[in-house]
């Protein structure tokens, strides 16, 4: 019995070691985006990161003015560009998704198992070998080098439906039939009586959307050409080169796009976990 | 009647539940998959289109396109073989003894999902870079080894450098998802297991590790997704589609160099096939062998 105690709180102190590196070594590199930001781009260009950009002395925050001044504030209107697709397409694949999910889950009607199938098929095919007939499709319907063209593809997502579907297949269905009773159509039900019963489902997708948005990087590379309506990630990576980067506005471009996300999570880490999790597996 | 009437509206309502995925579907998934498919047996010129058969496919014989499946072949076999086991054992861990440490733990690993990829990329490169002093090369001497232009050394050092950014950026989602399978373990089989003097290994072999059997499933089938479809990792590490004797370059890559810089429209369409086709026969296959199809029926 001894022993085995002994032996327990040994496995326990490894746990810790072990999880404790790992987490250091996890946040060398955020930990270096904040401190190479605070840099200047010709060392960071000359050296990489080094042990001394690491050390926190002799930080110069004047970089931050880089965001200002390079390329007359070019920045900025990425950034907008950013938040703003951002909004629309979180909001528009929300209510589509919910929507289709509502319509899958509630009803028993002809096709509809294959259309659930057709769902979960299309969470397999990679949107990357779709790249080239889709931007052809872009120039034919005029949406190239457009917003419209970046969020279209992406509000109905089949991810969100199937994540919707699963939490809708549990809202009690006498509540929906109260509804009926009640003389409310259809749609009315969904509006007023699933939807107000589902804020956990729409915060967990409305962080796990506007991340993948935040973020997405081949679409609208393809889809914008011009300077001025470009997002973050498509405008920084304009300042990667393979013969020297522009890193003066590059890191701090790229700190100033990690930290909102950054406490975003620190605050609503409950829902970007529920968003991975209700949607992919059940045990 | 009025029942009458309920199901009159219900009857056309569920088709305009599903309109918008329908939709949806035939514009931005169907027809963009039949004219890849058709492209991909032409020969494409700004106004013009030629049949040629199965000549785009002979194309794809030729040792770039091989260079491109087996760096991603290559990536997607070392990221299921080290993003299952390492997650899965992490996540044991952190599904015992105190919580909130825990939840500490977790919340540090997910950090870098947050991160997109071309920052992610960005601090890699710079952390990585080829002067002696890089955090990297810093690391080599002090371990005596060779500083090296990392980058540029070659495709097994590619590989490492690809590896490690995955790394970094998944350990933390696939702990999630593993410890949303744990927690589906009722706690009495580990505490019977006690009873009978089982080793921790024996309850992690005997029960953990069949009890999360469909999280696996599940991981396996996004990191086969994943890891043949990865591409934006590779071109952000080395600026674009060429790099030195294309180490970085994956199917995706090739594709994008096809499409989008040389104008290939035939060839970049027959990639396209080639690699849903090989995303679709592994996974279904995979799903299939063990049944992870059957949810709708079970309800």
């Amino acid at each position: 019995m001894m022993k085995r105690h002994v032996q327990y709180s040994a496995n326990t102190v490894i746990k810790h070691i072990v999880l404790c590196l790992l987490c250091i070594i996890y946040m060398i590199p955020p930990y270096s985006l904040v401190l190479a930001a605070f840099r200047p781009g010709r060392d960071l260009l000359r050296y990489g990161i080094t042990l001394q950009t690491l050390i926190p002395v002799g930080l110069n925050f004047s970089t931050v003015k880089g965001l200002y001044t390079i390329r007359d504030g070019i920045y900025f209107i990425w950034f907008k560009n950013s938040l703003m697709l951002m909004v629309v397409q979180t909001i528009l694949a929300l209510f589509f998704s919910s929507f289709v999910a509502y319509g899958l889950s509630l009803y028993r009607f002809k096709g509809r198992k294959i259309v659930t199938t057709m769902v979960i098929f299309l969470m397999l095919v990679p949107i990357q070998i779709l790249i080239l007939p889709l931007y052809k499709l872009m120039i034919t319907i005029s949406l190239i080098n457009t917003f419209w063209g970046v969020f279209l593809p992406m509000v109905v997502s089949p991810f969100a439906i199937f994540f919707f579907k699963q939490y809708v297949d549990g809202i009690p269905r006498d509540l929906i039939d109260a509804g009926r009773v009640d003389g409310l159509n259809e749609f009315a039900i969904f509006f007023r009586i699933a939807v107000p019963i589902m804020p956990p489902a729409f915060s967990a997708m409305a962080i796990f959307m506007s991340m993948q948005s935040w973020n997405n990087f081949l679409w609208p590379l393809i889809v914008l050409r011009s300077g001025n309506k470009f997002t973050l990630p498509i405008g920084l990576n304009t300042l990667l080169t393979p013969y020297g980067s522009a890193y003066d506005l590059l890191l701090i471009g790229a700190l100033a796009a990690t930290l909102p996300i950054i406490i975003v999570f620190v605050f609503f880490q409950r829902y970007f976990i529920a968003g991975l999790t209700s949607g992919g597996v059940k045990g | 009647m009025k029942l009458k009437q309920t199901i009159g509206t219900s009857r056309i309502t569920p088709y305009v539940f599903i309109f918008p995925f329908i939709a949806s579907f035939l514009i931005f998934y169907l027809y963009p998959i039949i004219s890849t498919f058709i492209m991909g047996f032409q020969l494409v010129y700004p106004g013009q289109v030629e049949f040629i058969g199965l000549e785009n496919y002979r194309r794809l014989n030729n040792p770039e396109f091989k260079v491109a499946l087996k760096n991603s072949f290559r990536y997607t076999v070392y990221t299921i073989a080290l993003l299952i086991p390492i997650p899965l054992l992490l996540s044991v861990w952190l599904n015992s003894g105190n919580k909130s440490i825990n939840t500490i733990y977790r919340s540090i690993l997910y950090v870098p999902t947050l991160i997109s990829v071309v920052v992610a990329g960005t601090i890699m490169r710079l952390l990585f870079a080829s002067s002696n002093r890089s955090i990297a090369n810093t690391i080599a001497i002090a371990l005596n080894a060779e500083p090296r232009q990392w980058l540029l050394a070659g495709s097994s050092q590619a590989m490492v450098l690809l590896l490690i950014l995955a790394l970094w950026r998944w350990v933390g989602v696939n702990i999630i998802y593993f410890l949303s399978g744990l927690q589906t373990i009722p706690d009495e089989l580990y505490e019977a297991a006690d009873i009978d003097g089982a080793s921790p290994l024996q309850k992690l072999w005997r029960i953990t590790i069949p009890l999360v059997r469909s999280t696996t499933i599940f991981v396996t089938t996004i990191s086969i997704f994943g890891g043949l479809a990865m591409f934006e990792e590779s071109y952000i590490l080395w600026s674009g589609t060429a790099s030195p004797n294309n180490v970085g370059l994956t199917i995706v890559g090739y594709l994008y160099k096809k499409g989008f810089q040389e104008g290939e429209m035939g060839m970049t369409s027959a990639i396209g096939i080639v690699l849903l086709f090989i995303v679709f026969t592994l996974n279904s296959s995979f799903l299939k062998i063990f049944g992870f199809f059957d949810t709708e029926g079970r309800r």
